[in-house]
């Protein structure tokens, strides 16, 4: 490999994957595919292990476009973390749906790409650019099971709407342009200490807000995610909710804490609001669900509020409790949809409440592995939702925000009930009729075991992530 | 020579009747060529403000920003055609499948 | 802005020209419609059914190759013109991304979108 590539080690593996997989879905045999996700999983793991191996390093590539620092390799590692799970469910919950297609897994690399992409984003046109190669490739899988008329309608807005938000980012990139005469992220910054309060940069600010508000599904950007997350395919649901809420919390934290610093009072404020107002929606409105699915979408949107509350701290601690909150929560996230994908009641996706009573009678491990993720999300100690909160919650304190950490512990009480209430249908009710049936799969479980290790792992010990965590942070702050 | 300001303007105005255009009509066809003039005017500022700065990158972007429009337009056809083919008519109020 | 006080008193009486002969000749002529009488009159042929009739997807699929393909020739251009300055590391860019679109173009065709049905 060249050497002016290495820094892009991990982004060059997946593109890399990516061609083969294209390649190999052209030859025979054209029925069964399992071998290409085989082979993405295989380059999703070579990624990251690249990541790793890279851990430490700092450079630039493409004329400074592309930066590899800490910051990129820990979201590097979230992604494809995220995404091998992603493609573990996805081996055989293709085939019982009859979708067994090879254009899955090509578009689940390119959205990988696009999310790695955006990690390793120093210009606004690069972060444009994977923001774009992510949404597109998901607008297609969301509407992957093309027979369902859920399916076509999920991937219409969820492509509307995006395409809308786009629109926004776009406009915003414009007037930051227009303001400093730059695209690149460290010289906006420049003319942003230079220029006193330009305002065509505030308001680009602004319009790039909108368009990440929509990626990470913070209110008032949220009306998406529940009917994508419900008509999606369940694997591409986890991804949605882990993978792309990470890549668009990557761009977010790198505009606004390293380029946007000098504007830290008046986002601040702006975000303090959106804030609250994700984490109180997204509670109030997830325990009228009684889908799963849509529940779920609800209680991540809530968990974005969470995490927002993480930026409005900002600091090592604050910045640090977000990307350790994200590893925390993406391990939680695609447990739970993997719960829900295993299960099958006559011939259906079991996503009803009442599918899931009386679970633990008869499948005790699979109600246990649920349960557990459920109280992660919850913020149970030991699990890593419990530490997650702590030092999000801690770091809100600590920089003065009482009355935002406040808001924020009596949210999770809220929350606490809806996830609680499952857990109270699985372990306390009968179920009538047909029972709820998980399917055989072992990558299956192998998911499902690799996220359960994840959720205790980081839930006991906690403090070497979080130290990798606020290490990733450092090279924005500086 | 017209003024810098007039193409900020009237990118300005494009922008917002693309935003209004989304906003208030419901067939997805224009709500998708509403959102294509937002995208545009984006293009007509960027053009405006690199003729300002006399450098290219603004210019390259432009060309960014095409291309991903059209991938975006051939995603979004796709999406409509595949919806209207299972239901014969085409307008967001429809798609109320999923609610709450 | 009493400049435009002639130009106001123009409009005005074009405005009210336009509706007296209008509503004049609606109040003198007699009024027999008949099918011939309503038919375009040298606007081209009678129109056949809605327009929103489906095309063969098969136009479509076409369109979007195209569509793609022209718009990525875009970058072509400007790496014309620069590519004596820029050297062969330009070349071999341009080389991997051409690459990278014509395994685009083989997947087409191995799909089968460029055979026509």
């Amino acid at each position: 490999m060249d050497a002016a590539l290495l820094p892009l080690a991990p982004l060059v593996v997946v593109a890399g994957t990516t061609v083969v997989l294209i390649l190999l879905d052209l030859l025979p045999p054209r029925t069964s595919k399992v071998h290409l996700g085989v082979v993405a999983l295989v380059g999703i793991v070579a990624t990251l292990v690249s990541a790793l191996f890279l851990w430490g390093r700092a450079g630039r590539a493409f004329s400074g476009v592309v930066v590899l620092d800490n910051f990129a390799l820990f979201f590097d590692v979230v992604i494809c973390y995220a995404v091998a799970l992603v493609l573990l469910l996805s081996l055989d919950y293709l085939r019982r749906n009859g979708m067994e297609r090879g254009e899955y897994y090509i578009l689940v690399l390119f959205a990988t790409l696009g999310m790695l992409l955006m990690a390793h984003a120093a210009d606004l046109i690069v972060i444009f650019l994977a923001l774009e190669l992510m949404s597109l490739s998901l607008y297609v899988l969301a509407g992957f099971f093309q027979a369902r008329l859920t399916a076509a309608e999920s991937a219409m807005k969820y492509f509307l709407l995006g395409a809308f938000a786009t629109g926004f980012f776009v406009y915003g990139i414009a007037l930051i342009y227009g303001a400093a005469g730059t695209t690149a992220l460290d010289r906006v910054g420049a003319a942003l200490g230079s220029a006193t309060r330009d305002p065509l940069l505030l308001i680009g600010l602004g319009l790039l807000l909108v368009g990440f508000g929509f990626k990470i599904s913070s209110v008032p950007f949220h009306m998406w995610a529940p009917d994508v997350y419900e008509g999606a395919p369940t694997s591409v649901a986890a991804l949605i909710a882990t993978g792309s809420k990470a890549a668009g919390f990557a761009g977010l934290l790198r505009v606004l804490l390293s380029t946007f610093r000098g504007a830290q009072p008046d986002w601040t404020a702006l975000l303090w609001v959106l804030a609250v107002l994700t984490m109180t929606v997204g509670n109030v409105v997830a325990i009228a669900q009684s889908n799963l699915k849509r529940m779920l979408a609800y209680s991540s949107i809530a968990h974005v509020g969470y995490m927002l509350v993480g930026v409005v701290a900002g600091g090592p601690l604050g910045a640090g409790g977000v990307l350790f909150y994200l590893l925390v929560y993406s391990f939680a996230t695609a447990g739970a949809f993997g719960v829900i994908l295993l299960l099958e009641r006559g011939r259906q996706e079991a996503v009803n409440q009442d599918d899931y009573g009386g679970l633990a009678a008869r499948h005790p491990v699979l109600a246990l592995t649920l349960a557990l993720f459920l109280l992660s999300l919850i913020g149970m100690p030991p699990t890593a939702g419990f530490a997650g909160k702590f030092y999000l919650f801690g770091a809100a304190v600590r920089s003065g925000y009482i009355w935002l950490a406040v808001i924020a512990v009596l949210n999770s009480a809220v929350a606490a009930y809806y996830y609680l209430r499952v857990i109270v249908y699985m372990y306390m009710r009968d179920q009538e009729g047909v029972p709820t049936e998980p399917a055989p799969s072992f990558a299956g479980r192998l998911a499902l075991g690799i996220a359960l290790w994840g959720v205790f792992q980081l839930g006991l010990m906690p403090a070497p992530v979080l130290d990798l965590a606020q290490a990733a942070v450092a090279p924005l702050l500086r | 020579m017209v003024p810098e300001t007039y193409y900020t303007m009237l990118s300005a105005i494009l922008f917002s009747i693309g935003v209004v255009g989304v906003l208030v009509r419901r067939n997805p066809l224009v709500i998708f060529m509403s959102i294509e003039l937002m995208l545009n005017a984006a293009n007509l500022a960027l053009v405006a403000f690199g003729a300002r700065f006399g450098a290219a990158d603004a210019q390259v972007l432009v060309f960014f920003v095409m291309t991903v429009a059209a991938a975006e337009v051939a995603v979004g056809l796709a999406i409509i055609v595949a919806i209207f083919r299972l239901r014969r008519r085409l307008s967001v109020d429809d798609l109320s499948l999923m609610r709450w | 802005m009493s400049d435009y006080v002639p130009v106001l008193i123009y409009a005005a009486f074009i405005v009210a020209f336009a509706v007296m002969s209008l509503g004049v000749a609606a109040l003198l002529r007699p009024s027999r419609s008949y099918d011939a009488k309503l038919q375009n009159y040298e606007c081209g042929a009678e129109p056949i059914g809605q327009a929103w009739v489906q095309f063969p997807v098969g136009f479509y699929l076409v369109a979007l190759v195209f569509l793609l393909f022209d718009l990525l020739a875009v970058f072509l251009f400007p790496w014309a013109l620069v590519l004596r300055g820029l050297g062969l590391a330009a070349f071999w860019a341009m080389a991997l991304f051409l690459a990278i679109l014509s395994l685009g173009w083989l997947y087409a065709y191995r799909e089968g979108i460029l055979e026509w049905k």
